[in-house]
Formats: structure tokens, sequence, C-alpha cells
């Protein structure tokens, strides 16, 4: 399956036919710090995704002084 | 995992509360953190014009959008920052989301105001790129909120942004900080306008969800001076501690704001004119008017011309908003 990681701008092809939060270890990524969207749906930890699959992590943190 | 409201499936998770929605579920608590937070707290009523800061990040486009979902008088008012492309992109979520929702937005212009962007502010004084960009923003919605009449400022700052400013406060002891961090900074006539955080109560991930449920295009690109910022540290550090024991950003900064009391200054400076703009300052000139000085002299002598003309802090105030 293909995981596009939009803050680092690339693209990365993992195993699929499993939970998105163990796609989320094995790229190292605290699940906190994204989202998590299939289409245009958002994802919860534990939905299984496909070995056909295309997932977006999106990074919610923003950093700077308001 | 299933929706706790309806049982269908869920695609907002809410660790923290060990619970987890459905769109149209999650819209609906959501909706009520930020109406609890605004009567809470007081920030405005229906009958209150609300400028609202809008960056065309995420958080900020959430807020216009859910004050305008919820009956709110809101208006928006963008600040470029002059930072290219990034700022040009920026400006152009702000525009297409007024424009498709027909809401009214004004925009300040920093570099067709001043001749120069926040970078150039910051190497002039010697500040970090997100002191001086947060001091012309503050300096700037302040202003405009005075010069088109709105009592109140909204700004985006979640439940992340305060526990991270907070955390900072806290491992530098800075009392002073800490004395006026709140999700309410009451105004003072005739200068200073009241700032409201209506996403007190609302985790960084939580108005992410909403913006992506709710479909607004916002800019994901980070800003490009953030890079290394302080506030992005102590969020990491947050998180990872939220990882392991949720709860643990709102348990820091809601504790806090039970026992702020204990920091509040017992008496706060007086608020006097500056001389030349006449925003409020505790000294004679403000400190975004002796920014931007010292930015124009710095830039007069790389240019090896003394008369050489340099727009002046609090110049051409017609024209900067729209």
């Amino acid at each position: 399956m293909k995981v596009v990681i939009r803050h680092q701008k690339r693209e990365v092809e993992v195993a699929g036919r499993r939970r998105v939060r163990d796609v989320l270890t094995e790229l190292g990524v605290n699940p906190e710090t994204v989202l998590v969207i299939r289409g245009a749906q958002l994802l919860t930890h534990d939905v299984q995704v496909g070995e056909d699959d295309t997932i977006e992590l999106r990074p919610v943190v923003s950093g700077g002084d308001a | 995992m299933r929706c706790r409201k309806c049982g269908g499936a869920a695609s907002v998770e809410i660790r923290r509360h060990h619970t987890a929605f459905c769109n149209e579920h999650f819209t609906e608590f959501f909706d009520r953190q930020v109406e609890r937070a605004i009567e809470g707290e007081r920030m405005f009523t229906r009958s209150d014009r609300v400028l609202v800061v809008v960056s065309g990040g995420k958080d900020s486009l959430a807020l216009w959008d859910v004050l305008r979902r919820l009956g709110y008088q809101a208006t928006g008012l963008h600040i470029n920052l002059g930072l290219g492309e990034y700022s040009q992109e920026s400006q152009r979520k702000a525009e297409a989301y007024a424009a498709g929702q027909g809401a009214e937005l004004h925009i300040a212009d920093i570099p067709g105001e001043f001749g120069m962007n926040v970078e150039e502010f910051a190497r002039a004084t010697g500040r970090v790129s997100c002191s001086a960009c947060g001091l012309s923003k503050r300096y700037l919605f302040n202003r405009a909120a005075l010069d088109l009449g709105f009592p109140v400022v909204a700004t985006g700052h979640n439940l992340d942004d305060e526990a991270a400013v907070l955390l900072g406060n806290l491992l530098h002891w800075q009392t002073e900080y800490l004395a006026r961090q709140a999700p309410v900074l009451s105004g003072a006539e005739p200068h200073l306008v009241k700032k409201v955080k209506p996403f007190y109560r609302t985790a960084e991930r939580e108005t992410a969800a909403y913006a992506v449920i709710r479909g607004i295009d916002y800019i994901v690109e980070e800003c490009p001076n953030s890079v290394g910022a302080k506030s992005l540290l102590y969020k990491e550090a947050l998180n990872l501690l939220e990882q392991a024991a949720p709860g643990t950003k709102q348990s820091l900064y809601w504790g806090f704001l039970e026992h702020a009391q204990r920091f509040r200054a017992v008496d706060d400076p007086a608020l006097r004119a500056c001389v030349h703009c006449g925003q409020p300052t505790t000294s004679e000139v403000c400190a975004f008017c002796r920014m931007t000085e010292r930015a124009a002299e710095r830039m007069r002598i790389r240019k090896g011309s003394p008369e050489a003309s340099a727009p002046l802090a609090g110049a051409g105030r017609q024209g900067q908003t729209r």
C-alpha cells in the first residue's frame, strides 16, 4: 500500500492488510501528530488498510508564536 | 471503532475522553466545546461583531467556519507576512474560503505597508522570526479591530498551542508571562481590544479533523520560519507524553487555568498611547514602532543612503485593510 506523508513531501510503500496504528508504528509516527485519511475519510487507528489502499498522513502540528 | 453517539463507524478517536465519533457527531462534539469556551469564559455573544485572525491554516479557518455556522458575526482578517510563496498561498486560502462562503475578509499587508517582511523585522532587532512575527500580528490585529470598530478579536490558538506556551513559560519560570496567559485577555479603553481564544478547549488534532470533515481547503505546509521553533519542540515533548498518557495536555493547561490566579500580576503596568502610532504601550514608543524603525534604519544603511526614504512605522495607515 502507498502512504503519502504530506509534511515530508514523500510517498512510501509499506505492507498492507493491517491496522493503521501498525503502519504508524512502522513509520515511527506518533499518532497524536497526524490525521490518517483515505480518500476523503478520516480513519481511526484500528481500521484495517488494504494492500491496494493509498492513505495520507496529514500533520496536525503547527508552530510559531502569535 | 464505533461512534459513541450513533454506533456507526467512527472517524475521530478522542483518547483523552476515551471516546470516538463519526463525522456528524464529532462536529456536534466540537461545536459544543467551542460554545462552552465562548459562553463559559464570556468571550462574546451573537450580538457582538468578532474579528477572526485568519492565517489560512487549519485552526484559523476552522475557527472562522465554526463561528459562522454557530451564528456568530465573524469577519476575517488576514495578515500577509511577506514570506514569499508561503504567504501568497496562505492569503489565497483565506480569500478562497471567504469567496466560497460569501464572508467578509480584510487584508493587512506587511510588505505593502512597510516595504519589508517580518524576517527583515527580525533581523533588524535580533529577535527570532516567530517573535517578530507574533509582535507584528498582535499589533496589526489590534489596530485593524480599532480602525474597523470590532470590540473583540478571536484567534485560532488551540489547547496544544496553549499547553506548549505554558510548558515553555514553566520551564523558564517566566512568571510575568504566566500572569498573562489566559483564554481571554481583556481589553483596555481606548486602545487595547479584547482578545479571545475559543479553541482553548479543543486539541490541535481535533481542529484539524474538523477542518477535514468540513472540507476546508487550508494550507497544510508549515511556515518556513517555524523550523526549529521552540514551540514545536515543546509540542513534540507534550505529544510523547500524550501518547503514553492521554489527557496530559488538557490536564496541564486546564489545571493551570484553575490555579492561574496565583500568578496574576498585582499591578498591570499602565498603558498609554504610542507617540508615533497611538497604539497601546507601556513606554513612550511601542515595541512594534521601535522594531519597524530599526528595520527601516537598517535598510537605509544597507542601501548606503541616509536620505533614502523608507516607510516609517505608523505611516500609511490608509489602505492596509480592506
